[in-house]
């Protein structure tokens, strides 16, 4: 019983993590800057592996699905913190952000 | 119980396909995008979807080492992006 329902979660979290990583790369592809570009890439990213890597822990061995869970949180500690870095990156190199939506909290955020 | 088996093995072998084209389309932001933040976002995704696909690959084969070169991958793929985002930023790595 529990292999069969182990099995059906495991088809659900691996088409909803397929599905989170198709559309990362989308929203990688259409946006018009850096920083909403990461905005859209690293969530989906990081749900979208955490969501497979699951899936196939719940398929896996005890030892395999342990490494397995340890990839997982290691993604989703890192990958926010890479994201963090790199606008952090950007943004003092000088890159700007896009207009239509501008509000600088860095540089003068207090008075709008 | 065994259609449900087969199922996942054909969504696993497929979906190393599908992550591999979404792999394809990074790497044209990568060539393309303006700016080094840019490019630099594009290797990071990049290698998120190589981690996943190497335990895809773990699985599908059996081969449960291949688990731990995703261990490996991930750290490899972090440290990278931190080091060219400091390096960017500092314009040296201290």
């Amino acid at each position: 019983m529990w292999s069969y329902i182990s099995l059906i979660l495991s088809i659900i979290f691996m088409i909803g993590g397929l599905f989170f990583l198709s559309v990362g790369v989308v929203g990688l592809i259409r946006l018009p800057d850096t920083y909403t570009r990461l905005h859209a890439t690293t969530k989906c990213d990081t749900m979208g592996a955490g969501l497979v890597l699951v899936a196939l822990a719940l398929q896996a061995d005890f030892t395999v699905a342990a490494k397995l869970i340890i990839i997982t949180v290691f993604i989703w500690v890192t990958n926010p913190t890479a994201a963090h870095v790199i606008a952090k990156a950007a943004y003092v190199t000088g890159f700007p952000p896009i207009k239509k939506f501008h509000r600088d909290f860095i540089d003068g955020g207090d008075e709008q | 119980m065994e259609v449900l088996e087969s199922v996942f093995d054909a969504l696993m072998i497929y979906g190393a396909i599908i992550i591999l084209i979404a792999v394809f389309f990074c790497l044209g932001r990568a060539i393309v995008g303006p700016g080094a933040p840019d490019r630099v976002t594009a290797i990071l995704i990049i290698s998120t979807k190589t981690v996943v696909i190497i335990a895809l690959l773990a699985l599908i084969y059996g081969y449960s080492y291949y688990v731990d070169i995703a261990v490996v991958y991930a750290l490899m793929g972090f440290i990278a992006t931190v080091g060219v985002a400091k390096y960017m930023e500092k314009g040296a790595l201290e």
